[in-house]
Order: C-alpha cells, then structure tokens, then sequence
C-alpha cells in the first residue's frame, strides 16, 4: 500500500513538468485568439480605412455608394443612378467643401477617402437586402454624417473669397471639426475631367488641403508658445517688465516692432496684447533654445499629430542655437513651420483646459433609412498643458482682444480670446496674415484659426474673416 | 440567388466549425466509450457537411468542373484513411485523425479556391505521405533500437542543414530548399529524436551541455541560412525537452535568458530581423517595403471581420505568399473571425492530445519524443497565425496540414504517425498492465484461498 502511494506521488511529481508546459502554451494559443478578437473588436476599422486597402472597392460592384451629410441635413455627396445603371457621384456644394469632403474619381480624398468603407457597406434592412438580392439590384451604402456644419463652411468659404489661405473651426470640448477651407480649390464634380490640368497646376497646387498640409511660418501666433515657456519657468506672468523702444538689437541683428511702433513701459499682458516683438525676443533669449524646443514639442510640433493626413511641423531651435535665430524663433519666424489645423488645435487645447480631443469628421454613421449604426464618441487626445497654464494664456489672449490687435472682435454680442500674427515670408516683408482664437471665453464654443496668404498684418485680413465665423454660429 | 447560398454558406459553415469545435474538447472528457465512439462519427459528418457546403460554393462561383473532381478524390482520400486505420489500427486515437482530416479539409477549402492546381499538389503529396506513414506505427513497435541512434539523428540533421545552407538558392530572402524540398522539415524529427534518446539516459550537467552543443548548432545553422522561424522553433523544442527531463527550472531560466540574448544580438547584427521587426513594430510607416505584407494581411483580417466575406468574395490573392504563410489571412478574410478562432482552439485541443498521450506514456524516450513533437506543433502554430496577424513579427512558417507545402505537410503527417505509433504502444502498455493485474489479483485470490483452507484445517 506504501509504496503504491509513493509511486503515485512520483507520477504526479514527474509529470508536473507537463503540466506546466501545456498550461503554458493553452496560454499562448488562448493569446492568439484574444489578440484575435482585440483586433476584430478594436483596431480593425483603422486598417481596413486605410488609403492603401483597396480591397473595399470590389465592395461597389454590389453596393451604391452612400451618401455624405453636414451635420445640419444637407447632402455634402450623393450618388445618382440612371436608369440604365450608370451611377454618377455629385457634390452640391461645388467648390465649397471641395478638401474636406475629397474626391472619388481619380483616387480618393477627404471624407470620400476616409469614409470608403463605410460609404461602401450597406446596412439596409435585412428583408430589403434579400429582396434586393432576388432583383439582382444593389443594396444602397450607408449614409455617413459628417461633422460639418454647411452654414459655417460657407460663410468661411465666402469670407476668404478670391484670397489663398485656408480657415479651420473646431468644437474644442468635443473635437469636432465644424469647418475647413482651402483656397485655391477645384470642383469635385468636373475633377476627372481637369485632372491633368489640376496636377500639374503647380502654382496654385489647388488640390493641396492647406489646413493640414499649408506649411507656414506661425509668426506672432507663435508667441502663445513663447509665454508659455516663459510661464514654465517663471510660475506666472506677474512681475514682468520691458521697456519697449521699438527695436532690439544682439550681436548685429534687429528686431523691430511692427511699423516700428515705440510700447514703452509694458507688462507681459500688455506685451502680448500689444504683440511687442522686442519684449518676446527679449525673452527668447533669456528662455533659451533648449526650453522653446521642449514646449514646442509638448505641443506637438516635430510630433505626430491626430488625423490622418497632415504634414508635421517643424521646430528646429536648440540649445546651441544662436542669438538671432533665438530672436527671430520666439516672435515667430526664423525656421518654424505650422498648419493652421495644427494652430487650431494647441488653440482648442487652451480653450478646453488644457486638453486636446481627438479631432474628427465623422459624427455618425447612418444606414439608407436613417438608422443609426455608428456614431463617434468624442476622444481626448493628450494633455497638452496644465489647466491652470491653460487659464493663465486665455488670459493673455482675451487682452488681445480687449485691448490689443484683434479689438475689432470686442463688443459684438459674444466674447473672444486669441492671437493674430503677421508672418513675414520675403525679404521684402510681405506677410501671411494669421489669427487663432475661440469665442464664449467662459465656457468655449468654437476655435477659429485663420491664415490668407500674403493677407498683411493679422487684424487686416483674417480677423474679419474669424469675426465672419463668430457671426455666423451665434447669429445664423 | 447564388450570393444567397454564398451568403448563407457562411453561417452554416460557422455553425458547423463551432459545433466541431465543441466536439474536441468534449470527447477527451467523455469516459464512456460507445459515447465517444458516437461523438466522433458525428465529428466526421461534421467534416464532411463543412466540405459540401464549401465545394458547393466555390463550385458555384467558378463553374470549373476540376472543382468536382477535386473534391470527389478528397473525399475518396479521407474515406481511405479512416477505413484503413480502422482496420489497420484499432487502437489508433480517431480523434487525433478527425483533427487531422479537419485541418486538412480546411488548408484544401482554401487551396481550391485560391489556387486549384496547388490544391491538387498538396492532395497528392498528403495520399503520399499517409501511405508511408501507414507503416510507422509498426516499425515503432518492432524498431526498438530506434532509441540507441543518437548520434546519427544528430549527424543528419547538421550535415542536411549545413547542406542548404551551402548549397540553396535564396528565396524571400531565406535559404530553405534544396532540389525542392525543405530539409529544415524533416531535421523536426530527426531533432527531437536526438534530444529524446540523449536525455532519456542521461540528464547531468555534462549530458545537457552536449545536447546545448549539438542544438546550437542545428540553431545556428538556420539563423544564418535566414531561416528564422525553424531557428525559434527547434529552441523552443530544445528548451521544453531539456526542462521536462531534467525537471531542473533552472535550465528553463538559463535558455530564455539566452534566447532573449541571442534575440538581442541578431537584432543587432542581422538587417532582415531588423527588418521584420519594424514591419511588426508599426507596419503602415514601412508600407511600400517590408510592411507591405502584414498590412495586406491586416487589411484581409479586417476586411473579414467576425463572420468573413464569403468564400471567393475575398480578395487574398494580394497577399503575398498566401498560400503558405498567410493562409491564416485568408481564412480570417473569407470564413471570419469566430471561424478563425475555432481553428485556433481545434489546434489547441490537438497539441493537448499529443500531451495527454505523452503523460500517459511510460517509457521515457517515447514519452520524450511525443511531448517534442507536440511542442514544435504548437509553437509553429503559435508563429504563423501570431506573425499573420500582427501579434508577434513575422517570421514566415506555414500553418501545418492547411498551408501549401510539400515538405511541411509531409513532416507534419509522419509526425502525427509517429505519435499515433506510440499511442498505439500505450494503449497496448495498458493491456499488459490489465492483464498483470488480472493474473496477480488471481494469484492473490487463490493464495487467499490456501489460506482459507489452512486454516480451517
């Protein structure tokens, strides 16, 4: 009897070892088909909308491409039918949203792009998809409702009239994307038809989303960068002083104040307001390259940024940089490159608390009948920068308008805090006319950020064009 | 109407794949015999509905009469099979065979409808291979000096992989044939042949850095042939084998920490790992080079999502290498998700087969060579659908029985002979030991009778 039970005790001790390898590799295939059902259940739509994944197009062979909304009801992109089966896909708005909603001949762009997969799959009633399927007719796709709001677009789209530039509006509580304008811009409807001529156009690269992918110099919008680091290292704005003479001059090189303007004795508020470019490459200097590059990069410049089409930007100042270009990188010139979505987005932050949703065009996802299928939860994206930092440079940005260069903007019926920027790209001083802000400074609505090329200072051409917006979404 | 039947094939297909599925893991646990006997002919009307419908389908979509004859010599074949062992082998685990029938059936659904000449290949090659793997089961009951070969199992396997790695052209950047067929397939077996005869006798520290040595070697080899995938298995084998024998947990430490090292250092100096480890870390930032493979993969497993497109709905073909390396992919993209991950849990359900029958094996080489077998299964599984699937990077192996490929269908056949042979023996293990006891309970008894009768005197 003894010796049986010590026999099995040595069994089950001998075969411990196995037991341990066949938990072990249960565990593996077990995480084989977890990650399985991750990637089905979450990181699938990433992959299969992707630009490169052409497999969805053979989807059309069985599905009539869905339609494309604004958020207030109009038909952004529909498909028409014929009677004998040829479909046509038509964009009512033209021009209007030519960018954002993208094109679908000759390649895909905007939301047409970024939508494919689900403009191509069909939610229809199950009975209406066998019915169809018994007709040999197609299922209709599914609609998708954009985030644009037509109204806005429009305004925005008018205001900017014959110039270059672009305009971006954002819902900085939720991300949504409300507006986005590129000019110059072609026709979706006739873009197959003058394709050739819009590619090789290289002048006005007219299929070019300036938004997301305009590079260009931030001039004095860059200083909300500036007061930031200087916030980083000082803890507050109080106690700062400059004596502005209208010009500032190291090791040879001079920054002047715009039209050579004299500030005099200022303190940081008024400095911003003012835009005083001495006291900002004063300050430069003083923060170092070092520091402007780390806040820089917090606020994601040489950083990815979340969308799906985008240039970077691009911050080279560093530690070892020299005094010059230290002068000029802190009022905004110098090297740095931005889009105005990047713009509005570390402005949207500011107006959020400090943190940055996730911006997005799709709101939701509809089938043929209007039944929901999808809808986008609003995302944060990152924290950008501390609340309170994020108060402190509101602060800053409302004297702008109280009583500095965007004060065109006071007293219309709704508050607004912000920036313009004048950013100079010859050598002749010609200059991109910028301006990022948000309205309702208490409890933020909408983010406006501006740039018309070669528009001069930002209180001449795009402040009138953010006061156009502002009009519009209170009192349209 | 043809889109409804395609349509509706998917969900049947599913329902019978999961059913099946279920099936695996409820024979091992069912004691009573003729219950399980009835579960595992209902297993086989279950392989056989999958394949109807799926021939049906993609007949349906092709109208190629070759899809009709292709399935009728499948269908001949599995009936072949399964009579012959029944005959043959009475004793042989049927649902180790049914699991092989039902990888098979799935690798030839894909292959057919991919590629119906490649399908007709790999048709041939595994009637081949089940005909020679007919005898194994035999010449492992009569060969019983099989466990004293040690050093040749080792000298095969270095002077074939040595061979390729002299002698093989490149292809997909790795050295892996030599006159069309792979030897890194056959050296499994011969490998885990070697470890098991090695460490059944001895298992001290001088045995276990002889057997370090000679499965460095085999290692090495295939490192630089490129052949990376082989490289991870054979450790992984190497390691399992060694910690199982010595029961030393120390060995298990000492290897991975190793294996991490060597990982390290072939990072470092290799630029195809290099490569395939930014093709995993983010895939869509290398696209136009080495991402372009998984992100097509990524896309078919997406694209298919839980419930799959539909057989020939897909698009697998823009899948590189599809037909081996990927054909988890193309699964995924046309039979689904939930079709894919009852395939994972049948592979499962067969590597705890292959394990249940080594501990139940006494005779240490045997049990050895069973439980080495059964790892370098499951972790070839574990690389093809982890590399196709984004899991683990890529490392370019097949999925046994269902991807394309001669040699590795040919391995894996004899391997699952060699291990119904010992299950065989097992089984005939456990009569003797019946028996024994019958005749020792006897004994007992009728001395308990003399006794009796003693002392009643």
């Amino acid at each position: 009897m003894a010796t049986e039970h010590a026999a099995s005790k040595r069994r089950r001790a001998r075969n411990k070892e196995y037991t341990f390898v066949s938990v072990f590799f249960v565990l593996i295939f077990l995480g084989l088909a977890g990650y399985l059902v991750y990637f089905n259940a979450i990181k699938r739509d990433s992959f299969i909308n992707s630009p490169y994944n052409t497999r969805q197009d053979t989807f059309a062979d069985r599905v009539v491409r869905g339609n494309i909304m604004s958020s207030d009801g109009e038909i952004l992109a529909q498909t028409n039918v014929s009677d004998d089966g040829t479909e046509e896909r038509s964009y009512p708005y033209s021009n209007i949203f030519a960018h954002v909603v993208g094109y679908d001949t000759n390649g895909k762009s905007g939301l047409e792009s970024e939508a494919n997969f689900q403009l191509l799959s069909s939610h229809e009633f199950f009975l209406t998809q066998i019915r169809n399927e018994f007709a040999g007719a197609k299922n209709v796709g599914d609609t998708v409702v954009s985030t644009l709001n037509a109204d806005l677009q429009t305004t925005a789209y008018n205001s900017l009239g014959d110039r270059r530039g672009a305009v971006v509006v954002l819902q900085p509580s939720t991300g949504k994307i409300l507006a986005m304008v590129s000019k110059p811009d072609f026709d979706p409807n006739t873009i197959a038809a003058n394709w050739e001529q819009l590619v090789n156009d290289e002048t006005n690269s007219s299929l070019l989303n300036r938004a997301t992918m305009g590079q260009y110099p931030p001039g004095s919008t860059f200083k909300i960068v500036t007061a930031l680091t200087y916030l980083r290292q000082n803890g507050t704005f109080n106690g700062f002083s400059y004596d502005c003479q209208g010009s500032i001059t190291k090791e040879d090189h001079t920054i002047r104040c715009y039209g050579g303007t004299v500030h005099g004795q200022e303190d940081f508020y008024a400095a911003f307001a003012k835009s005083c470019n001495c006291a900002f490459a004063e300050m430069g200097t003083q923060l170092g390259g070092a520091a402007l590059l780390k806040t820089s990069e917090n606020l994601l410049f040489n950083q990815k940024l979340p969308l799906r089409s985008y240039r970077k930007s691009s911050f080279t100042l560093n530690g070892s940089s020299g005094v010059p270009l230290t002068m000029q990188t802190a009022i905004g010139q110098g090297n740095t490159l931005v889009s105005p979505m990047h713009m509005a987005l570390i402005t949207s932050s500011i107006a959020n608390g400090g943190v940055l949703m996730k911006p997005y065009l799709i709101d939701k996802v509809q089938n043929h009948a209007g039944d929901e299928v999808d809808t986008t939860e609003p995302e944060a994206y990152k924290r950008l920068m501390t609340d309170n930092e994020a108060s402190l440079l509101g602060e800053l940005m409302k004297g702008v308008v109280q009583n500095g260069t965007a004060s065109s903007l006071n007293g219309r019926g709704y508050t607004v805090a912000g920036k313009t920027g004048s950013a100079e790209y010859n050598e002749s001083g010609a200059s991109h006319s910028w301006f990022v802000g948000y309205s309702n400074v208490d409890n933020p609505d909408i983010v406006v950020s501006v740039i018309v090329e070669d528009g001069g200072t930002g209180s001449e051409a795009a402040v009138p064009i953010a006061a156009d917006v502002f009009d519009a979404y209170y009192f349209d | 109407m043809i889109n409804v039947i395609v349509e509706l094939s998917k969900y049947i297909i599913l329902t019978l794949m999961i059913v099946y599925t279920f099936h695996c893991f409820y024979t091992v646990r069912q004691p009573d015999e003729e219950e399980r006997n009835e579960l595992l002919r209902q297993q086989l009307i279950l392989i056989f509905f999958i394949d109807f419908t799926a021939f049906l389908v993609i007949y349906l979509k092709t109208f190629d009469y070759k899809v009709v004859r292709f399935y009728i010599e499948m269908q001949i074949f599995f009936a072949v099979i399964q009579i012959l062992y029944r005959v043959l082998y009475k004793k042989a685990s049927l649902l180790l065979l049914n699991n092989m029938c039902m990888l098979l059936s799935v690798g030839f659904i894909m292959l057919c409808r991919l590629d119906i000449t490649m399908a007709t290949k790999q048709l041939l090659v595994a009637a081949g291979a089940s005909a020679v793997a007919l005898v194994i089961p035999v010449m492992i009951r009569k060969m019983r000096f099989l466990r004293k070969l040690t050093w040749i199992y080792a000298g095969i396997g270095v002077v074939l992989l040595a061979a390729v790695f002299l002698l093989a052209r490149t292809s997909y950047g790795a050295k892996l044939t030599l006159l069309g067929v792979q030897p890194s397939e056959a050296i499994k077996i011969t490998f885990v042949f070697f470890m098991a005869s090695f460490l059944s006798r001895d298992t001290s520290l001088k045995a276990v850095v002889q057997v370090s040595a000679v499965a460095a070697f085999h290692v090495g080899i295939l490192v630089l042939s490129r052949d990376l995938g082989s490289a991870v298995i054979f450790f992984v084998a190497y390691l399992v084998m060694v910690y199982v024998s010595t029961r030393n947990v120390g060995y298990l430490g000492l290897g991975l920490v190793g294996g991490s090292g060597a990982a390290v250092v072939a990072y470092h100096l290799f630029g195809h790992v290099r490569q395939r480890v930014s093709a995993w870390k983010d895939p869509m930032a290398v696209y136009q080079n080495e991402g372009y493979q998984i992100v097509q993969s990524l896309f078919a497993i997406g694209t298919g999502g839980w419930f799959g497109m539909g057989l020939c709905q897909g698009s697998p073909e823009s899948i590189p290498v599809v037909k081996n390396d990927f054909i988890f992919s193309a699964i995924c993209e046309e039979l689904g998700g939930i079709f894919a991950i009852c395939l994972i849990l049948v592979c499962m359900s067969f590597f705890l087969m292959i394990v249940n029958i080594a501990l139940r094996i006494i005779n240490p080489f045997y049990k050895l060579i069973a439980l080495g077998l059964g790892t370098e299964y499951a972790f070839q599984v574990f690389l093809t659908i982890g590399g196709a699937t984004k899991f683990i990077p890529m490392t370019g192996v097949t999925l046994p029985l269902v991807s394309y490929g001669g040699s590795s269908l040919l391995s894996t056949i004899l391997m699952l002979a060699i291990i119904q042979g010992l299950y065989i023996l097992r089984e005939d293990e456990d009569e003797e030991f019946e028996k024994r006891k019958k005749e020792a309970l006897q004994r007992i008894r009728a001395r308990e009778e003399i006794g009796d009768r003693t002392r009643r005197f």
